[in-house]
């Protein structure tokens, strides 16, 4: 975060003084008065200048960034993180070695990370963001063992005339399953079981 | 590992000041002792222990360069 501390014969001098030296303006700065400063005797004896703390306020999705990067440096993992803004969605875009710790087992510690991002990011931010925590394009690679497994569980149920149960996943890899198959004739999917617990069922359509 | 559960906790939280993080050690294990001031306990807890696991997930995950079993106690 950039900031200085500045002086001036008034509070508003100082914050002058401070905010040329950032080259900014009022409006984008935290102000912290330090000390109010003083008059003194016609203005020369016992006077003491204002000083005061500028900061140039972050954005709440810099100030979220700086969360992660926080976090992943305490791992002990170095990696470039990459921010991507749209409308109503933030993805922080991880790469690096040693990324495979960051992912963990089926994803768990990269969700875990994406949970406490968004909750986080939602904390500073005045509107609602969904975000992803994406590691070398572990989401991608996801998307696509995800579409793989459901079109073999679809095949599984048609086969055996019974309802296939996936193991329990987050809401949005249920999503992708769900999405995956809804063209499908021959297979109907629906959710089962309470969070964190809840997970796609895969049943043949004639049952 | 104090630090990373510091860091990871304190922006949760309305006060990041009351946030302490103990060391107990044990013949097997590492348990760390998260206390956050009492309003914020549901804070680090979250729904059905959403937030609890999510911590405990990335603890874990750190705690795998360790020889010693960690475990993480909230509260």
């Amino acid at each position: 975060m950039r900031q200085v501390t500045a002086t001036g014969q008034t509070v508003e001098d100082a914050v002058q003084s401070a905010l040329k030296q950032l080259n900014t303006s009022r409006d984008q700065v935290d102000l912290d008065i330090i000390d109010e400063g003083k008059k003194g005797i016609l203005g020369i004896f016992g006077s003491k200048p204002a000083i005061v703390k500028v900061s140039v306020a972050q954005n709440p999705i810099q100030k979220t960034e700086a969360y992660l990067k926080e976090i992943i440096a305490e791992l002990g993992v170095s990696v470039e993180v990459e921010t991507i803004v749209t409308d109503k969605q933030v993805t922080f875009d991880l790469s690096g070695d040693k990324i495979a710790i960051l992912i963990g087992k089926r994803g768990q510690t990269l969700n875990a990370l994406q949970y406490l991002v968004q909750l986080v990011l939602n904390r500073y931010a005045d509107k609602r963001f969904t975000v992803v925590v994406d590691a070398e394009g572990y989401r991608g690679r996801r998307r696509e063992t995800l579409i793989n497994l459901a079109e073999r569980m679809a095949d599984k149920a048609i086969n055996t005339h019974r309802e296939v149960t996936l193991e329990p996943m987050p809401s949005y890899e249920r999503k992708i399953i769900h999405t995956a198959l809804q063209q499908h004739k021959k297979v109907n999917t629906t959710s089962a079981g309470v969070e964190p617990n809840r997970h796609v069922v895969i049943k043949p359509s004639y049952s | 590992m104090k630090a990373l559960i510091e860091t990871m906790v304190a922006p949760l939280v309305d006060h990041p000041e009351d946030v302490q993080v103990t060391v107990k050690e044990e013949d097997d294990r590492l348990t760390y002792h998260l206390t956050v001031n009492q309003d914020d306990v549901g804070k680090v807890i979250g729904k059905n222990g959403r937030i609890a696991k999510a911590v405990r997930t990335v603890v874990y995950a750190a705690g795998s360069a360790e020889t010693k079993r960690i475990y993480l106690d909230i509260m």
